[in-house]
């Protein structure tokens, strides 16, 4: 907040100027907070109505029916982009921040770099058709699991390594020179001071990536197949059902029923969504003032 | 050092074999980390490497095939996929396929052109909104909000494009305008038929709203960056607030700007579903005026992929391959631009005090 702001000038044009500049801003504000709760009301009230309790407990039927299936679809597959694209991008992460910095490690560094920029930018629509044809068809892995946990894992792994490479670059320098000055072995003060004080931004990220995982449509489509059976235990040649799924294929069939289905996917996506990343602002907020009282 | 010299060892804290295996572990953690590290950052770069070769393999026959005049030619005749075939360059193509993607390219460019154009000065309003003009304690929930924005499923944005806000468009705001803009260069477009709200203005504005909150939350991250004294300095000089913002404010963070632009035109032209529900997904057909229905190289491809599986020589599908790879090619250049410009950015203010 600027606390000058009785120096106004009295001529007409830059007095304007400001004045337009004003409106300027207020007005994108409400440009973009508009639209925003216009989105996600409307999402809202359109699924309310119709919402019946059983949607959670029953199987679809197509474009009818619950969505028992697709939310522990959605749910088998977000798990398992935690365990794969989880291990992969705070791996990718750590070492980014912590190994790839050295004289020797920094050419190499720089490729993974560039590799993660450019993966974490890649068209989603590409990714998928690379996974239909090479391992999908190619493989004959058929609509199945792994195919669809290999794609997402490729789209996401970029969002993990991100976060946690710049949680772990905001570890203060004083943290590794005290442990180094205990005595601790390299890797045991990296396991022990830096990546459990950047914890908190590391599960920030995961839960974000977890997130995008499930709101995902396009690299699906052509890689998870769909079906009206919950998920098997089997991770190729069985296809699994996901949310967002019955929100692309639902909304412009003509029965009512079907738009129903729409709606309620739509209505827990959004939920997971929200609880997601405000757990995720709360774990930030929370660090962040346990930061500033320590300073 | 000290406390493994036998010699020195308090003898209660004996060298028990529990002991021992914890000294092992602490001296060859780094070498795990280590390891698994650079294992696991591998796989990135393979991942990528993956994806580029596959997409280049599926392609050459379309390449061969459709030559320079892909990217010129308007045509998207999947050709007579029951009967007989063709053989042109040695590839085995249905009789009468022909494909171009100008349409494609162009419709990928025009929207997200009128996304970026209006993406940003509304990204750098917000910014400016949420740091100079609204009081802590609201800007702190309503930057949050914005950044929820990014994480709204495509698909959402999509249903609500194509639900709530293309018909509301169509019916109260497009006629208005269609009916009011003169007959010069450029507005000429905004002129004309226009449609029930699926096209190529609609596609553009729901892309735009998707990238507001990347630039916008980047933005306002750079403005709080900005030292304080300068923009007192330039306000004790007698500049408004408007004057402190452009000749202070976003100078100092412009790169920073510039990259999250990039970063977000990025993310518009490879948007997938939000466009494939809201264009209309008309293939071959460049939108004639703002409000046309037309389609993008990342719709077409969600939306074509499923009918091409049914060619037989396989064909169709190494087309969209030649899409996809295209595509692929535009982002990873605008990419590497954005990597490029921020990374220019940060080398002048260099991070001190990390070795």
């Amino acid at each position: 907040m600027s606390i000058i702001t009785t120096g106004y000038p009295k001529t007409g044009w830059r007095r304007a100027k400001a004045a337009g500049f004003r409106v300027f801003t207020w007005g994108s504000l409400l440009f973009v907070v508009g639209p925003a709760l216009w989105l996600i009301i409307g999402v809202v009230v359109r699924a309310v109505p119709n919402w019946r309790w059983n949607v959670l407990t029953t199987m679809s039927q197509g474009t009818s029916g619950g969505l028992a299936n697709a939310i522990v679809g959605t749910a088998v597959l977000m798990l398992g982009v935690l365990v794969i694209a989880g291990t992969v991008g705070v791996l990718t992460g750590i070492h980014l921040s912590e190994f790839a910095v050295s004289r020797r490690g920094r050419a190499s560094g720089a490729t993974m770099r560039i590799a993660v920029d450019v993966l974490s930018g890649f068209p989603s629509i590409v990714l998928g058709y690379v996974g239909y044809v090479a391992l999908c068809v190619g493989l004959h892995w058929g609509f199945s699991l792994l195919p669809a946990l290999i794609i997402l894992s490729m789209m996401v792994v970029p969002y993990i390594a991100k976060s946690t490479e710049s949680a772990l670059r905001q570890v203060p320098t004083n943290y590794r020179e005290g442990a180094e000055a205990l005595g601790m072995s390299t890797g045991y003060a990296l396991r022990k001071v830096v990546v459990k004080s950047a914890l908190p931004g590391i599960v920030t990220g995961l839960l974000i990536a977890l997130s995008i995982a499930g709101g995902e449509t396009a690299p699906l489509l052509y890689t998870a197949g769909v079906t009206n059976n919950l998920p098997t235990w089997s991770i190729l040649h069985h296809p699994i059902a996901y949310l967002t799924y019955y929100v692309w294929t639902d909304w412009n069939q003509p029965s009512a029923e079907a738009h129903i289905v729409s709606f309620d996917a739509s209505l827990i996506l959004v939920v997971m969504v929200l609880v997601l990343l405000i757990v995720a602002r709360v774990i930030v907020a929370r660090t962040q003032r346990h930061a500033e009282g320590a300073r | 050092m000290l406390t493994s010299n036998p010699a020195t060892v308090d003898p209660i804290r004996r060298d028990t074999s529990s002991r021992r295996i914890g000294r092992f572990v602490r001296r060859h953690e780094e070498g795990v980390w280590r390891v698994s590290g650079r294992t696991a950052s591998l796989l990135p770069v393979g991942a990528l490497l993956f994806v580029v070769i596959v997409l280049a393999i599926k392609a050459w026959p379309a390449i061969k095939v459709n030559g320079f005049g892909f990217l010129t030619s308007t045509a998207w005749l999947p050709g007579n996929t029951y009967g007989g075939v063709e053989h042109v360059h040695g590839v085995m193509i249905p009789a009468g396929a022909r494909y171009g993607a100008w349409p494609l390219i162009a419709g990928t460019l025009q929207t997200s052109a009128i996304a970026i154009i209006i993406a940003l000065p509304i990204s750098i309003g917000t910014a400016f909104a949420l740091t100079e003009r609204l009081p802590r304690w609201i800007a702190q929930p309503v930057g949050f909000f914005v950044e929820i924005l990014a994480g709204i499923p495509s698909v959402l944005i999509g249903l609500w494009g194509v639900l709530v806000l293309g018909p509301f468009l169509a019916h109260d705001v497009y006629p208005i305008v269609a009916n009011n803009v003169p007959n010069v260069p450029v507005l000429r477009y905004f002129a004309g038929s226009v449609g029930y709200g699926e096209g190529l203005l609609t596609s553009g504005l729901v892309l735009g709203l998707m990238i507001v909150p990347i630039i916008a939350s980047t933005t306002r991250d750079l403005f709080l960056q900005v030292p304080p004294l300068p923009k007192e300095g330039a306000e004790a000089l007698g500049m408004t607030d408007a004057e402190v913002a452009r000749r202070v404010t976003i100078p100092w963070v412009r790169s920073g700007i510039i990259g999250a632009t990039v970063l977000g035109l990025g993310r518009a032209l490879g948007e997938t579903i939000a466009v494939a529900m809201v264009s209309g997904s008309v293939l071959g057909a460049i939108a004639p005026n703002v409000y046309g229905t037309m389609t993008t190289i990342a719709a077409t491809i969600v939306s074509q992929l499923d009918s091409a599986a049914t060619d037989g020589t396989g064909f169709a599908v190494s087309t969209l391959a030649e899409a996809g790879l295209l595509l692929a090619v535009i982002s990873i250049v605008v990419n590497l631009l954005a990597r490029f410009i921020v990374g220019r950015s940060s080398r002048m203010s260099a991070p001190v005090g990390r070795s």
